[in-house]
């Protein structure tokens, strides 16, 4: 039972972990009807550039973070000016491959600029298993992963009141709605969509740092979007609690299935039974948990 | 413009062909390089190492036996389909054609093993690819010694045995396997499960899917199941994070044992202090103390012609390379002895491996006396000595040690299986067995 | 002025409903087919032919398929490695357990298995739609490429889990293994690719054609007209995995020669393919082949132009050959969204009023 308790926490940290990630697609998705294909790249380049500014140019880290942050927004303006811009209004999935491109040059760039190899990132986040718990209740839980899911609560908090409460929050649920009323109303798209790539810039940033300090930076951080995906299609594109609850079951579904069903199969099944599992619940639901709901009409 | 529109012509065209036009003989050796990708941290130091000893050899003694040495390095990202078209391309390159292809990824290896005999260039997966290519009868073009992952495997079982005290106490004892998911991290298991049913010890594998960042449920099992050792065959990402995880599960460093792939500094660095203690295994020493290395700062870097970074010499798979390159060149010299000409091609170099002779005697006049273990190859046995030896980290100074001698691996138990494997292949792919008298 | 229909009159409804109604268009195919049969073969060395029109060709199929199906149909699909799995596995299996039957009557066989296979996860599209559908075919790629990779019966239990393909002739000429003769190859893909590019071009126009564009176009509006959208929905699954899966036959017997699941069928396979048919553009089979020219042969050019050309390392090259492509994506995304083939469409109406503006 104790175990059972053990993954179960476990996965759900993991899931945190997850959605993370799925988080900066949500508001992509969600301001802009785009399928941010580079979501991945940008966690990886965020967290290249902050060790690179953290080793290269010896910035504290206070420093490093501001000047990642500078650099993503200075980021979302260019992808705006350069690609956006020019994309109003095309079909998603166009705007899906536009960014299959964007991912290309910046993994391109994050190589030559901050070389291939793995970095420590070492930003004084607490790692390792929680001796506390380990100790009195012999439970196994990750320091890092606890961090990651205050963090992830901050975050969505603190996304919940941007978007429910302030100006600009407003005006982006407005652009989520719909583009031409929003215009019509005065709302400049093209600044509604710098500040939503930089909020998911800043969002690939906090992942970044979570997955960097677990793994090391690399090129492989690029690949967690892949985690992301089931979490994403179950929680619905559209919906912040979705990231964060889609992640939640997937991340406690699979982890259950791997150690309790696994053994029986040969393992490794953690990958597939994500994707089935939430087949399982797009098939009751196919707008995905919190996805708005889907109205046809001729 | 012009001058560059038809450069640009030429490379379109003509790519594979261009090198024709070099007035003295050269050797020319490709490397299938990945510098980019997700593996790419493991294969910049090999790479750096390989390309620079070679680069130390033209520079001290004008190449091999007076023929310089063309490296071409093409780039794979460790992905098979560009290893293909690599392959491809630098088959036919120059005069002596490719001499020895070094794959540097088990799918690539596979993907090249039938190929080699076609084309009749050799193929030196050293201590990787396919482990049945040891039967030299059957892959007369492969060869993979020092050692193979079956052998790696019967060594991590005896020194499993040798901590348990003796061969008995492994019966009861529970030992997991942590693999990639992938045919390469596959290679083990079925020595590990021949081994475990002689001795008597319980076997269990769990695989990790690639990239292999997300680990929690197979530490959760180990810490369910609670195994004597682990052993890790993995790679790239996977490492760094199973190490963590092993650390924060509080598995003790000491019984957990990687792969020799799984054992560099970049998969222990990231763990920082936890991964202190933790083993690997190994076929050459780490460390820079050498007098190749010093030649290779003399000759190389002082000239400002180094791949990499002049500090990270000497570092594990900085050393993989240099020894791949050694024994390589080795070979070309045997070639050239045994054919007495310095115009070598392919078919030539592979007489060269199948008569390697590299002992004490000859590490000590290549400068590194002590580095690897004396390697002799023949007609049958492509795998050379098989022995294989442990290193362990020590987080506070930083540095990868040797801490066993060099075992021997369990020939009864690899031998059937090399024997099974190769004749599944031959049968399967028309292969007859040559006669090796 | 040079590609005018004036003057070419339909005289009866054959000539009228022709897969290429205007002579220029017939001339062009021939042409191509002069080239592709005749001349390239004749001209070209074996690392063009192995390394680089082998995978051009076969993804060239590969992406015909998917086009079928995410661009006449609609529906869109993350599982084209796990299909071109399925097919490579069936030709292993066929070739290990069979090797009477044939080469080419193996590989039509694969793509009937994958068929079969495709269908079975085409079931959800009768119900989740859009980018939520990718989940289905994202689970058959997951799936599929574990149970490959586990399963001890689809690989003959070797011990690493890789497939090697054995040699199989056709008329004499060597196929498959690495004796194979690289032209005989290059005949054999080609040949695939041009009966079944035609093929679907013949599809695509006839009912069954105009039932996926209608289900693509609104599926409920062409639900009212009376298409039956499980019949529709599922012969395009079932017809692109036909495609796929002797994509995948191919790609594994006749230009890999070896493969594991793992590596050689991952996801990124399925993205490269839908990258393909989405710059190449949706709906056409032109596009198709310039989708798979476009991520096959150019980054390969743009590499030996750098390395060959201007002695740049080959690592850096590799970095800047990404960069270029990404650009280059963005690039003709701006120019034109409706991909490459749409930039053929407008040259053509160019050259039929050349020299007259209008």
């Amino acid at each position: 039972m104790l175990f059972f308790i053990e993954v179960t926490l476990s996965g759900m940290m993991a899931g945190v972990m997850y959605s993370l990630v799925a988080l900066g697609f949500v508001l992509i998705f969600k301001a802009s009807g785009i399928f941010n294909f580079a979501q991945g790249v940008m966690a990886l380049f965020a967290a290249l550039t902050l060790v690179g500014l953290m080793e290269k140019f010896n910035f504290p880290i206070w420093l490093a973070i501001i000047g990642t942050i500078v650099v993503m927004i200075a980021l979302a303006w260019l992808i705006e000016r350069i690609m956006l811009r020019h994309l109003v209004n095309q079909e998603p999935i166009i705007l899906f491959m536009a960014t299959l491109g964007l991912a290309y040059v910046l993994e391109g760039m994050g190589d030559i600029l901050w070389g291939s190899d793995v970095k420590v990132l070492d930003l004084g986040i607490p790692q390792g298993a929680s001796d506390w718990m380990l100790d009195s209740f012999d439970i196994y839980i990750e320091k890092l992963e606890i961090f990651a899911a205050v963090t992830a609560a901050i975050m969505v908090a603190f996304l919940a009141v941007f978007f429910q409460k302030t100006r600009i929050g407003r005006a982006l649920r407005a652009v989520a709605d719909d583009h031409q009323a929003a215009l019509s109303v005065g709302i400049s798209l093209h600044t509604i969509w710098v500040i939503v790539w930089s909020v998911a810039g800043i969002v690939a940033l906090v992942a970044g740092i979570m997955w960097g300090s677990k793994s090391g930076v690399q090129f492989s951080l690029s690949l967690i979007a892949l985690k992301a995906l089931p979490v994403l299609i179950l929680g619905g594109f559209t919906s912040v609690p979705g990231a964060i609850i889609g992640g939640l079951i997937i991340g406690v579904g699979e982890k259950i299935a791997e150690v309790y069903l696994g053994p029986f199969v040969g393992g490794a099944i953690e990958n597939w039974f994500a994707y089935m599992l939430a087949l399982a619940f797009l098939l009751f639901r196919p707008q995905g948990l919190f996805g708005e709901k889907i109205i046809e009409r001729v | 413009m012009r001058k560059l529109s038809r450069t640009i012509l030429a490379a379109l065209l003509a790519a594979p062909l261009m090198s024709g036009i070099a007035s003295a003989y050269e050797l020319v050796m490709p490397t299938l390089d990945y510098r980019t990708g997700p593996y790419a941290p493991n294969g910049i130091p090999f790479a750096n190492g390989y390309g620079d000893y070679l680069n130390m050899l033209n520079e001290r003694d004008g190449g091999i036996n007076g023929a310089r040495i063309s490296l071409v390095p093409c780039e794979t990202g460790y992905n098979t389909k560009k290893g293909v078209e690599c392959y491809e391309k630098l088959k036919g390159e120059g005069q002596s054609g490719a001499l020895v292809f070094q794959p540097l990824s088990t799918g690539i290896t596979y993907q090249l093993i039938p190929k080699a005999s076609v084309d009749e260039i050799p193929i030196f997966s050293m201590g990787y690819g396919r482990t049945s290519a040891a039967n030299g009868k059957i892959f007369p073009w492969v060869f993979n010694f020092p050692a193979t992952y079956w052998s790696q495997a019967t060594v991590f079982v005896q020194y499993i045995a040798e901590k348990e005290g003796g061969m008995d106490n492994l019966k009861g004892k529970k030992i997991a396997l942590v693999y990639h998911n992938s045919a390469y991290g596959k290679e083990p298991i079925r020595t590990l499960e021949k081994a475990a049913e002689k001795y008597g010890f319980e076997f269990m594998a769990m695989p990790v899917d690639h990239p292999g960042q997300e680990q929690k449920a197979t530490w959760l099992q180990i810490r369910r199941e609670k195994p004597d050792w682990v052993m890790m065959w993995g790679w790239g990402v996977m490492n760094q994070v199973a190490i963590k995880e092993a650390a924060s599960i509080r598995y003790p460093m000491d019984r957990f044992i990687g792969v020799w792939w799984s054992g560099s500094e970049n998969d222990v660095l990231p763990a920082g202090a936890a991964a202190d203690g933790y083993l690997s295994g190994a076929f050459h020493q780490p460390g820079d103390n050498f007098g190749a290395h010093d030649d290779i700062k003399k000759y190389v870097y002082d000239k400002g012609m180094g791949l990499g970074d002049r500090d990270r010499i000497g570092e594990v798979l900085y050393n993989r390379g240099l020894v791949a390159a050694m024994w390589t060149s080795e070979a070309i010299r045997k070639a050239m002895e045994i054919h007495g000409t310095n115009e070598i091609r392919g078919v030539h170099v592979r007489d060269g491996f199948e008569a390697l002779e590299v002992d004490e005697a000859r590490l000590k006049e290549l400068g590194l006396e002590g580095f690897t273990i004396p390697v002799s190859i023949t007609c049958e046995n492509h795998e050379g000595p098989g022995q294989v030896a442990l290193q362990q980290w020590d987080a506070k100074a930083k540095k990868w040690s040797l801490v066993s001698g060099f075992y021997e691996p369990l020939r009864d138990i690899t031998a059937p299986l090399i024997a099974e494997d190769s004749a599944q292949f031959a049968a399967e792919n028309n292969v007859t067995e040559r006669s090796c008298n | 002025m040079i590609y005018r229909e004036t003057g070419q009159f339909k005289a009866n409804y054959q000539d009228d409903q022709a897969l290429f109604p205007i002579a220029q268009d017939r001339y062009v195919i021939l042409v191509i087919l002069l080239i592709t049969f005749g001349l390239v073969p004749a001209l070209l060395n074996e690392y063009w032919l192995n390394a680089i029109l082998l995978p051009f060709l076969i993804y060239s199929l590969a992406a015909l398929g998917l086009n079928i199906l995410t661009g006449y149909c609609g529906q869109l699909s993350l599982g084209t490695g796990a299909f071109m799995a399925v097919g490579a596995f069936s030709v292993y299996k066929l070739m290990v357990a069979f090797p009477g039957i044939g080469f080419i009557p193996m590989v039509v066989l694969s793509g009937v298995i994958t068929a079969a296979v495709g269908t079975i996860f085409g079931l959800p599209s009768l119900r989740i739609k859009g980018f939520y559908l990718a989940v289905a075919t994202l689970a058959a790629q997951f799936f599929l490429i574990w149970l490959f990779n586990k399963v001890g019966w689809f690989f003959n239990y070797s011990a690493t889990g890789m497939i090697n393909a054995p040699p199989m002739t056709i008329f004499g000429a060597i196929v498959t293994g690495p004796k194979a003769d690289p032209i005989a190859k290059y005949y054999l893909v080609a040949a695939f690719v041009a009966v079944f590019a035609l093929a679907a071009k013949n599809i695509a126009r006839g009912r069954i054609g105009r039932n996926w564009m209608a289900i693509r176009d609104m599926d409920i509006a062409a639900e009212l007209i009376g298409v039956r959208p499980l019949i529709a929905k599922l012969s395009a699954f079932a017809v692109s995995s036909f495609y796929v899966g002797m994509a995948g036959a191919l790609y594994f017997a006749v230009w890999l020669g070896s493969a594991e699941p793992t590596e050689a069928f991952d996801i990124n396979q399925s993205f490269l393919v839908l990258f393909m048919i989405i710059i190449g553009g949706l709906g056409s089979v032109l596009g198709s082949f310039l989708g798979a020219a476009f991520l096959v042969i150019m980054p390969i050019m743009l590499k030996n132009l750098m390395v060959d050309g201007f002695g740049t390392t080959s690592a850096l090259a590799e970095h800047i050959q990404i960069i270029v492509v990404g650009v280059l994506i963005i690039g003709f995304l701006i120019v034109e969204p409706h991909g490459l083939a749409r930039l053929w469409r407008i040259a053509k109406e160019k050259m039929r009023l050349w020299p007259f503006p209008y």
